[in-house]
């Protein structure tokens, strides 16, 4: 009977490790101070094409900040408050449990509902009914991993946000959009020629990019609600590294039409150019602090590029960076502290980041080419792309650097990663 | 057997604080709806590159013995000044634009794949914009000559060595007709 129990607790392992290399995340490293959390299955969720636990626990445990207890052998599984053996929890060190039920509708629709329990006050701290049909299995599972996120650390969750990339896979580049754990990949845009910086607007329904398909950079504004797209930078020239104001009125753009790379402001939909930079050096690579009121940027005017800013409506610029020969692509923080750029150390290329207040900087990877970084929209992660073999792929830090994933989506070139914004509801 | 009673007495005390939307006056459990703001499935737009239109190209263009068939220049690794080498090269372009007014040329800036994607478009920029103000006091006019950036996204040649990376590091000079 031992035995039987045994073989049974191993095939279970099997599947779970089975279930999660599907999305193709490898995690090295772990947070300080993990969660300790266990996962339960949800009763009756085998009614579903995906099983919701599953994939509350992958999330949970790609953040880092939670180290997920083996939750497979309890039997019966429970539904209910009282229903828990809170004394069996403890004794595996447990913080925080979860536990749910899927229950199908009359209309073919399911409830499924989530527990959040905190084990040594032996208290429900969450607890959420969703009504879901097939498809929406993964959005339900992020939506319940990012309130227990929130729950437990504090901080919003990122699992139900997307990330947009780039891949090539011989001479077509496609513009892709992924769940932010890789998965349910869908594209947006198919090309012949190269596809480069998305930035996603504030409330992530556009993306801006540049597209070579006419023979040069033109800036694009694509909608993913219609899937229109409009050319609002195609001047005499170079038009590039377009970067969304807060309100998503506005793009600063790199423009050369009046010789050399300089920012100007557009309007989202193209109208009322107006240059904000004035050098006969390198200006670009703008980004905008999350309160609006200044731009971030990349310039050579000291004789090295390194990383300025400004205030959003133009004037004196001020140096920010000030070790290395080679520090470019800023991007900050959503509270405004934090400054992540890549520095080129010795002929590797790799990211930083510097608190703002403090001056403290920060290598966190190790990569040779490392590049494009973007801020998941709490601040906690970094995704950016890397190098493997001699192919591009898309990796994450966490922002203190502890954790690191790699996510390898296909047999392809993966570059241009951007992570986009919470959605709103 | 003590172990089971203190179990059994912590599932009571449990069953008797627990909360469950039926028992409690305020449901402990919310419902929601997941909505999704974006679309399952965006339209994919497939655009298809502009195919140069077919020009018949004047022989000097394309004579190998002709200098003006040369239409490459190369830099340094960070670099976009014209080296001394590309003034006869120049020259030669300049002339002939200066006697086809009508004559329309694109330079290309080309980077290696090292460092930022949109720094790199920049520096590329730098070349080509080099190149065209060059060809503006050698005589040619602004109006002929559009300069542009294609970065680190064309790289004429993919291997990351030295090698390579000095093909890549270039400007392109192409006439209408060719792009």
């Amino acid at each position: 009977m031992r035995l039987v129990c045994r073989s049974i607790f191993l095939l279970l392992a099997l599947v779970c490790t089975g279930a999660r290399a599907q999305l193709s995340i490898e995690i090295t490293g772990g947070g300080a101070n993990q969660i300790p959390i266990g996962v339960l299955r949800f009763v009756g969720e085998d009614a579903l094409p995906q099983s919701i636990s599953d994939i509350v626990e992958a999330d949970l445990q790609r953040s880092g900040r939670f180290r997920m207890l083996y939750a497979g052998n309890v039997a019966p599984l429970p539904s209910e408050a009282g229903q828990v053996d809170f004394g069996d929890w403890k004794i595996r060190n447990a913080d925080a449990l979860v536990i749910g039920s899927v229950v199908r509708l009359a209309d073919s629709r399911f409830e499924a509902r989530f527990r959040l329990f905190d084990v040594p006050k032996q208290t429900q701290i969450g607890g959420v009914a969703f009504t879901l049909n097939a498809q929406q299995v993964r959005t339900t599972a992020h939506r319940i991993a990012d309130m227990v996120y929130e729950k437990l650390t504090g901080d919003r969750g990122v699992f139900s946000t997307r990330i947009a990339y780039v891949v090539k896979q011989g001479t077509r580049y496609e513009l892709q959009i992924a769940d932010a754990d890789g998965a349910g990949a869908q594209t947006a845009l198919a090309s012949r020629e190269p596809i480069m910086s998305p930035a996603w607007s504030p409330d992530g329904t556009r993306l801006a990019y540049v597209s070579f398909e006419n023979k040069k950079p033109v800036v694009y504004v694509h909608s993913l609600v219609s899937g229109q797209r409009q050319a609002v930078a195609n001047f005499k020239g170079s038009n590039s590294a377009p970067a969304w104001s807060a309100d998503g009125k506005q793009l600063a753009v790199v423009l050369s039409k009046d010789g050399g790379s300089q920012i100007y402001l557009i309007g989202a939909d193209g109208s009322n150019p107006r240059r904000i930079t004035s050098s006969a050096s390198i200006d670009t690579e703008p980004f905008f602090a999350p309160d609006g009121q200044s731009i971030y940027f990349t310039s050579d005017r000291g004789g090295s590029p390194q990383i300025y800013r400004m205030s959003a409506s133009g004037g004196e610029p001020a140096r920010v960076t000030f070790d290395g020969s080679y520090n470019v692509s800023p991007r900050i923080s959503g509270d405004g502290k934090t400054l992540i750029y890549i520095a080129r150390d010795g002929g590797r290329f790799q990211l930083r980041s510097l608190d703002l207040a403090s001056r403290q900087g920060q290598t966190l990877t190790d990569g040779q080419h490392d590049e494009s970084p973007s801020f998941a929209p709490n601040g906690k992660m970094i995704l950016y792309a890397t190098q493997t073999g001699n192919r591009g792929s898309l990796a994450a830090v966490s922002s203190d650097g502890r954790v690191k994933q790699r996510l390898s989506v296909q047999a392809a070139d993966v570059r241009e990663p951007a992570w986009g914004p919470f959605f709103n509801n | 057997m003590n172990k089971l009673l203190v179990v059994a007495a912590v599932a009571a005390l449990l069953a008797g604080c627990a909360s469950t939307p039926k028992d409690e006056p305020k449901a402990a459990v919310e419902d929601r709806t997941p909505t999704v703001t974006v679309p399952a499935t965006p339209g994919v737009s497939t655009v298809t590159p502009v195919a140069p239109k077919p020009g018949q190209l004047p022989n000097a263009l394309k004579d190998p013995n002709n200098i003006l068939s040369k239409r490459s220049l190369f830099y340094d690794y960070d670099k976009y000044d014209v080296k001394d080498e590309y003034k006869p090269l120049l020259q030669a372009h300049a002339r002939y634009l200066t006697q086809n007014r009508n004559a329309k040329m694109l330079i290309q800036g080309n980077c290696d794949e090292r460092g930022s994607r949109e720094y790199n478009i920049a520096l590329g920029q730098k070349r080509s914009d080099g190149v065209k103000k060059m060809l503006l006091l050698m005589g040619a006019q602004e109006s002929q000559i559009e300069s542009v950036s294609l970065g680190e996204e064309k790289p004429r040649c993919t291997d990351s060595t030295e090698a390579c990376y000095s093909q890549n590091r270039r400007s392109d000079m192409l006439y209408g007709g060719e792009y």
